[in-house]
This record gives C-alpha cells, structure tokens and sequence, in this order.
C-alpha cells in the first residue's frame, strides 16, 4: 500500500497525461513532459523519467495507445493517442478532481 | 474485474517478447534524450551541459528502466522463471544426484497417488457414472449372531422402503450370475437382481431400451425382463440395434432385454463388473432357497439407500433403528433380535469393500511411510550438496542476498526435485491404477474389476503431497543456510569430530526417521507373514489336496428337474469309474467360494430358544459321497447315499457346534429340526470344518440330501491324484458323450479355492513386504552416507587416535558404535510408534497379536544386520587411516 501522499501526486500525473492527450492530440513522451511543464510554468518538478511507466501503465489499462512514427526533426519516436476508454477516464478523473478541490477549498475557507 | 484481467494478460504476454520490447524501450529512451538535447542546443546551450541538463530533467535512466521493466512484466513470475531456470541448471549440473533424488521421489510420491487413486475408484467413488455416490449409503441387517452385518428380508425392505423419511430413495442390488454360452464353451458372467427403481434411484438411464417398470419386481417369477450391460451387448450381441425386444435364457428362464446399460456403467458391486440386471421378481431363477419375496425370514437383500441433502447418516441410522424396533415387535417370529445398520458406501459389508478396506489403510500407512523415507533420503542428499555448496551460498549472502531469497530459491530447487518427482509418480500411478487386480488371481474365469480412479481429488491430493514433500525437503539445507557464519565459512572447513554434535545432527535426525520408520515396516511385514502363515497352516477341517471341482450348469440348457437327476447320476458313474478317481460327489456349493450359503430359520425339536434369539443356520445341498471326498471326517451317524431321495423321509446332517448349540450333549442323531416347514431327521454329525471363510470362528451349519431338493445346476467334486488338465479333458468326453451340448466351467482345484481365500492377506503381506523391503534399503544407504561423511569428515581425529596408539579394532569399535546407536535410537522410537500402528491391521491379523514378540524381534534382527552391513564400509575404511598423512594435511 503506498502512501496516500504518493497517490495523490500519481492520479495527479494520470490526470495531466491524458489531458495534454486530449488537448494536443497524438505526442510522443518528449513532448509530453515538456507541455506539462510548459502549462504548469515550470512550477511542477517533474522527473521526466518517471512519465514512462505511466504511459505503460495507460496503455495496459487501454486508456491510450502507442505507435511509432517520425518527429517533426525526423527523429523516430514513439506516439501516444487517448482512445475512447481514455477519454472516459478523463472526464472522470477531472469530475473527481473538481469534487476533491472544490471540496478542499471549502474546508479550508471554513475553517 | 475485466480490465485487471486485461491488464494482468498483457503483462504476461509481455513476458514472452522481452528481447523486442526491451529494443523499442531503449530506442524510445535514445530519443527523448536526444530531443532534449536538440532542445537545449538551439536554445543556445554548449552540447556538454545540453546533454547534462537533459539527464539531470529525465531522471535516473536505469531506475527508469527498471521501473518501467516491472511495471511492464509481472515481477513475481520473473524472480520465480529466474529461480526454476536457476534450479534446472543446478540439477543438470549433477545428474547422479539429481536422478537419484529424482527417483526416490517418483517412488514415493507415486506410491502415495496410487494408492490415494486405488480408495478413491474402490472404496470413496466405486461406482463409474452413478449420481453423487457421497449421498449413498449401505444398508443391511444384524442379529445377535452377526453384529456384523447381514442381509434384509424382501418384506423388511418394503417396510424400510414405505417409512423412510430421511432417504431420497432405498434400493436393492444383489450379486448374482448366470451361465452363457458362447460358441462351445461356458462362460460364468455376473449380474445384479435389482429392485424396479434401480436405474431411477443411482440416477442412470439406459443407453437404449428403458429400465424396470413399477411393479416389475412384484409376484413369483411374473416379470422375465432384463437390461444388459454395454459390453455384453457389444460382445454377446455384436452391438445390435434392434436388441430390444429380443430374448436370452438366463439361468434357464427366457428373458426378454428391455434395456442396453450405457458405456462406463458396470453395476454397483466392488470388485466385479455387473453385466445383466433382473428384478427382484425374479429372485426364485437366481437364488437357492425357492421364491422369498413373501418370506419375512429368509434374509438376502442387499440394498443402499440415497439421504437426503444435508441428512447424516447418523440421523438416518436413528431412524432406522425406530423403524426395525417396529417390525421386531410387529413380527416377533422372525425379527427378534434383529436390526438394521448402515454403512458408507467404503464400509459396505457385502461386497468387496470390506475386505480390501483393511489392505487399503494398511497401504496408505505404508506409501506414507515410504514417503516419509523418501524425503528423508532426498533431504540428506540436498543437504550434503549445501555443504559442496556453501561456499555459493556464503557469497551470495555476502554481496547482499537476503536470507529469505536465499530460502525461496532452496525452496524453488526442492520444488522442481518434486514437480518431476510428481510427474513420473503420477504416470508410475496412471499405470498401475488397474494393477490392484493383477495380485488377485480370477475366480472361475471372471476376473475382478478393481479400478483406481486419477480424478482431480486424486491430483489435488497429489499436489499436496508434493508440496509438503519440497517444504519437508526444501526445509533441511534451507535450515542449514540460515546458520551460515560468513567469517568462519568463507575460510576454510573446519575439522570434525567423529562422536562429534554441531551440524550432523539434521542427518543424524534424518537417519533416525529413516531407521524408525523402515523398522515400523518391517513389523508390519512380520505380522502380516505370521499371520498368512497361520491361515495357511490352519486346517479347513476338510483336506483340499487332490480334490478338484467344476460346474455343469443343467437349467441354462433347459432340463427339467427329473432330465436333470438322470444326467448327474449318469456322469457320477461315468467320473467315478474313470481311472484315476477316488471319489465323487455333487453339492450346491464348495467350500469358501463367493457364492453365499443358503441361510434359513430352523426349529430344533426339544431346543427353546432363548427371547431374543431366532436361530437361524447356514447349510449346503450334498449327494452322496461328499464327506468323503471333501475328506470332511464323521463323529457319528452316516453319510447322505443314493437311497437319500424324494420317495424317503427328508434327512440332514450337522456338524459338532451345531449338535453342541441345539442338543446341548444329547446325542442328536435321530432327532428333529424343522427346515421351511417340514422336518428332516439328523442322520449324522460331521466335524466342523470352515465354511465362507478360513478365519471365521467355527459356526453352526447343516447338510441336507441334494437328491431331496431337485437341484438342477451345482458343482461335480472329485477326489483324484491326476493333474487338473488330464481330468478336465477326461471330464470333457464324459459330459460330451451324454449331451454334446453341454460343457463343463474351468476345472479349480479346492486347493487354489483355499489359496484364493487368503488373497488379501497374500496382497497385504506383497505388498508391505517390498516396500517394507526397499525402505529397509534406503534406510540402509542413509545410514552408509552418514556414517562415511562422519568418516571423511574426521580424518584428523582418527589420525591422532591412532598416532596416540588406538589400533584397528578400537577405530572399527567406535565408528560401528556409532552407528549402532543411531540404529538403536530409531528402532526405540520405530517401535514406539509401531505399537500404536499395528492395530490398524486390523483384520488382516489372524491368531497374530498385533504386539506379537516374534515380529518385533525379528524385525530387529533384520534391522541390526542391514544396520551393520551399513556400518561395516565407513568403518573398515577408518581404520585405513594413515595417521602421518592425516596430521599432516
């Protein structure tokens, strides 16, 4: 059992990744990290590595799926796509999100 | 639910195309980083820091790897695969171990599935396609004579049938067999009498035709309808399609076949194959005795019952015993002191069960045993390669294993020793599940039908076996391991001590089990031959040498009654004028056979039985002549002669408990006994002699005039020093010439019948006695290695003793001791445990007390002498110890 801290921040990079997927369409890993920290503006440390076996983890889980093609530099490069399970997820882990913060948000404006 | 499974089946499937995928990971790895330093570079970034700064933002590459690995496989599966992979190159490292190991293992695991597959086809799941036989259940009758158990009256049954209300249903299947010809010879074949519900109540329909209707089994020979087995069809009948309908004699009625059994189906009777089933209606064909069915005295139903969902078979006993208290006092004369019992079906009393269930207990005890050596063999070689390899271990731990890794892949080499253990014990089991059979001899051509059964009960039995095999084996260097001390072991070995503790003792350990547990055996094995021995020498109380018999079966072909009489008075003075011949005489039955006495009520005239009892007697149908040519010696009175017939006053003839039990030191010749109504004067009392069984306790029984009975079918005795091949021929041509249509059965000597009465004392004795042998031997050879390793292992000791002036004899003096002890210590604790075993032998004991001296002290001696053989080697070669040389190295 991992500790919750952990968890939050993994559904946190789950929620970002299939976002940029959502929003961007298909992108390799690369890419990815680096809209995730354009977004956030540098404010997310994040160690790019660790990206991968989520995208594993996504795939697996149907939520995504990869293919090989060539970057814009004519570099080979493996691209992800949301499918339509992932798009699922998404809606549901961002209504969860928003539930959790607005949640959060009032008990700390309460309190 | 779906998605974990979808998710587990691509990891899985992941595992079988590592090499490509680890490829695309790298490749895929390559690219980002190469991106990112592209990146930096046109963002104005040296290439030396492009590339740092890339590095430094991914993260660890290899823990990203590794991370990226385990969530792409199944870890778990991945250490085990590495661990078995491991394991298997261990053992092909050392094939003379590994297929030693290997081999003791099959033998023990093997003998354990077998025997589990034996109790399972015999004794648990009997009977091949009948519905859920857990909720069947025996029942049968008792009387104060026999506790034991007996048969039921037809009308009881009904009685038991109507009030019930614990049973799904109550059935009737009794042995019976008939004669058919095919081509020229006679063929003895078995069939069931059954009640109409037969197939209805075990829950199997005929394949063609249908089964017995409601009221089939009612009224005196009314219904002639048979079904037939499935392999009488395609054998007798060539698979006929049109069967039904059609007729075949049986016993020498006409019965017309209604049904064909379906395939797989083979009765419900342990230890033969039923081919032919008739309803109870038509018992009078069948049986001896005359028609029964209203007969409340004449017990012969052999029947089970089906409980209720969630009935015990206590609560159903309850009920049965209310129910028989009933009918006692409803029926005074013929159920005084009579009840009913129930069985499970592996306690059946009137089939086979009963009698294999003693050798099966004793066997399960045994091929644990022998299981138990096994591990124990395995364990010791496995632990004398932890030695070869501690300096393995000893590194592994230093560079950082964990002693629990260390366990699980001790652990894992156990259970690949055990997984191929199993495998070649299941297929020694699958072969051998038939083999029960082959140690008993066919009795007048049919062969019993013993089979095991490999069900999943069976394999997941197996399967536990085989685990607790690798835990108990895996167990002993795993152990050792775990008191490795690092400093001392990576330094060299240290000396030890021929009388010496520290680390022998697990083998010690081992060999003492080892010792205990063959010694266990080897009592066993000695009581079981005394007993045997016993049987043997055990005079029947008639003389089986030189007597042979056969079956001429007259009603198949249809004679009537008086034909009949004229055929056996023909062929008795044709065989007895036959050179060669001393005698000759026909009787219903012979001694011992498997066929059941007829059994009746009687009154003795002058003889008031006490309250609860209702005497009731076994007796045979003889001719003239039997006593002498069974060799059966008179006390008094006469013999039964040709003038003994239908036109005279009935006559029968007792034997000494008889004349004992009911004229109680009068002379009973000339009195009266009442046998179904008419009464038959005594003309003569006969020595007792054994009757169904060569261990039972001498019993009450009488004769009565063959001639004064009609009997048509019957067995032919003859006494005669010719070979049973020269009289059989001779037989032949006699029974030819006076009707070419008939032919005699296989002609059995009675001596053969005698042997055959003590076959499961004979399978018993087998059976213990070569596993008993060959645990002897493993026993032997644990003893050998330890004691050569305590041997090898002490060099500089011995080497010192010597230069300190012990000479051979005192070195021989104290290896041999040694070892001695050990044996000495495991036949204490051996003989403990045997003394609580043997009792399990039950019934397969005769005369024998299950603590009996003779069997204790030989199986010392044999223990003490393979003991020293063990010892001898190791010790002889201690004293070839050349002091210079060992103080030296």
């Amino acid at each position: 059992m991992p500790a919750p801290k952990s968890e939050v921040l993994q559904g946190t990079l789950d929620l970002l990744v299939l976002k940029t997927l959502d929003s961007m369409g298909p992108m390799h890993g690369f890419g990815i990290a680096l809209r995730i920290q354009q977004v956030s503006e540098d404010l997310l440390q994040l160690n790019q590595g660790t990206l991968y076996p989520a995208l594993l983890r996504h795939e697996q889980r149907g939520w995504i799926t990869s293919k090989w093609g060539t970057s814009e530099n004519n570099r080979r490069a493996k691209y992800y796509s949301l499918t339509r399970a992932g798009r699922k997820q998404l809606e549901e882990e961002a209504e969860s999100w928003g539930r959790m913060s607005t949640m959060i948000n009032r008990v700390l404006r309460t309190s | 639910m779906l998605e974990f499974v979808q998710v587990f089946l691509r990891r899985l499937a992941s595992l079988f195309r590592r090499r490509g995928l680890e490829d695309d990971l790298d490749e895929e790895l390559r690219s980002h980083l190469e991106m990112a330093v592209e990146l930096h570079v046109r963002k104005g970034m040296a290439p030396e820091d492009a590339r740092s700064e890339a590095r430094r933002s991914f993260g660890g590459v290899e823990q990203t790897k590794e991370a990226y690995r385990d969530q792409r496989g199944l870890p778990m599966i991945e250490t085990m695969l590495q661990d078995l992979r491991f394991g298997l190159r261990m053992l092909r490292r050392s094939p003379g171990f590994s297929v030693l190991a290997i081999l003791c293992l099959t033998l023990g695991i093997g003998a354990n599935a077998a025997v589990f597959s034996w109790i399972e086809g015999i004794l648990f799941r009997p009977y091949p396609a009948v519905a859920h036989q857990e909720s069947l259940v025996a029942v049968g009758g008792t009387s104060r004579d026999e506790p034991q158990g007996t048969s039921l009256s037809w009308p009881d049954f009904l009685d038991l049938q109507r009030s019930c209300t614990l049973c799904e249903t109550l059935f009737v299947s009794k042995i019976t067999g008939t004669t058919l010809s095919i081509g020229d010879r006679a063929e003895r074949t078995t069939g069931s009498i059954v009640s109409a519900n037969y197939f209805d109540a075990i829950g199997v329909p005929p394949m063609l035709g249908r089964g017995f209707l409601p009221g089939e089994d009612q009224g005196q020979s009314a219904h002639p309808v048979a079904v037939i087995s499935y392999q009488l069809w395609r054998g007798r009948f060539r698979g006929d399609p049109q069967i039904i309908g059609k007729t075949e004699r049986l016993d020498g009625a006409v019965h017309t076949i209604v049904g064909v059994a379906p395939e797989g189906f083979y009765g419900t009777f342990v230890g033969w194959r039923m081919n032919f089933w008739v309803p109870v209606s038509m018992e009078d064909t069948f049986e001896g005795g005359g028609y029964k069915l209203e007969d409340r005295g004449a017990r012969w139903i052999e029947s089970y019952a089906r409980l209720k969902p969630g009935v015990t078979q206590q609560q159903a006993q309850q009920e049965f015993a209310a129910i028989s208290q009933r009918l006692e006092a409803t029926y005074p004369a013929t159920n005084r002191g009579r009840g009913v019992r129930l069985w499970p079906l592996w306690q059946t009393p009137f089939n086979n069960a009963a009698t294999l269930l003693p050798t099966l207990e004793t066997m399960l005890v045994v091929v644990v045993c022998v299981l138990l050596i096994a591990c124990a063999n395995v364990g010791n070689l496995l632990l004398v390669r932890s030695f070869a390899r501690r300096h393995e271990m000893s590194v592994r731990l230093a560079i950082g294993a964990g002693t629990a890794r260390l366990w699980r892949q001790l652990l894992t080499e156990g259970l690949v020793l055990s997984l191929f253990g199993a495998a070649g014990g299941l297929l020694a089991a699958y072969w051998c599940r038939h083999a029960l059979v082959l140690l008993f001899p066919a009795r007048g051509g049919v062969q019993m039908y013993l089979p095991g059964e490999l069900d999943w009960r069976v394999l997941a039995l197996s399967a536990t076996v085989c685990l607790v095999t690798t835990l108990l084996m895996g167990l002993v260097p795993a152990l050792q391991t775990s008191k490795i001390d690092l400093a001392s072991s990576m330094k060299m070995e240290a000396a030890g001590v021929v009388g010496g503790r520290g680390r022998a003792w697990v083998r010690s350990g081992l060999v003492l089990v080892q010792v205990s547990l063959s010694f266990i055996l080897l009592v066993g094995t000695g009581l079981l031959m005394q007993s045997l021995l016993t049987i043997r020498s055990t005079s029947p109380g008639f003389n089986a040498r030189g007597v042979q018999y056969t079956g001429i079966d007259l009603v198949s072909v249809g004679y009537t009654p008086a034909r009949a009489q004229n055929f056996q008075d023909e062929l008795l003075e044709r065989v007895r004028s036959l050179p060669g011949v001393e005698s000759a005489a026909f009787s219903r039955m012979v001694p011992l056979s498997y066929v059941s006495s007829a059994t009746a009520p009687i009154v003795v005239d002058g003889y008031t039985p006490p309250l609860e009892e209702s005497p009731t007697v076994d007796y045979n149908e003889v001719g003239p002549g039997y006593f002498v040519t069974l060799g059966i010696p008179l006390v008094s009175g006469r013999e039964f002669t040709r003038a003994d017939d239908e036109k005279v006053a009935l006559v029968a003839m007792v034997n000494e408990t008889m004349a004992q039990r009911y004229w109680q030191g009068r002379n009973p010749l000339g009195q009266r006994l009442q046998l179904k109504g008419s009464w038959l004067q005594v003309v003569g009392v006969a020595k007792d002699s054994k009757y169904s069984s060569v261990r039972e306790k001498p019993t009450p029984f009488f004769f009565i005039a063959l001639r004064q009975n009609n009997l048509r079918g019957g067995v032919l005795n003859i006494r005669t020093p010719l070979a049973p091949q020269t009289m059989a021929a001779a037989l032949a041509r006699e029974v030819r010439a006076l009707d070419p249509d008939i032919a005699p059965y296989e002609l059995i000597t009675l001596q053969e019948q005698l042997e055959r009465s003590t076959s499961p004392q004979m399978v018993a004795v087998t059976l213990v006695g070569v596993l008993g042998g060959l645990a002897l031997l493993l026993a032997a050879v644990g003893l050998y290695g330890v004691m050569s390793y305590a041997v090898s292992q002490s060099t500089r000791e011995l080497g010192l003793r010597m230069a300190l002036g012990a000479d051979a004899s005192n070195l021989l003096r104290l290896v041999m001791s040694r070892g001695l002890a050990l044996t000495a210590g495991g036949v204490l604790l051996g003989a403990a445990v045997a003394l609580a075993l043997t009792r399990l032998l039950g019934n397969l004991l005769y005369k024998v007390s299950p603590r009996d001296p003779l069997a204790f002290g030989s199986a010392l001696a044999v223990m003490t002498i393979a003991s020293l053989a063990a010892c001898f080697l190791p010790a002889w070669r201690a004293t070839r110890t050349d002091p210079a040389r060992a103080l030296r190295d």
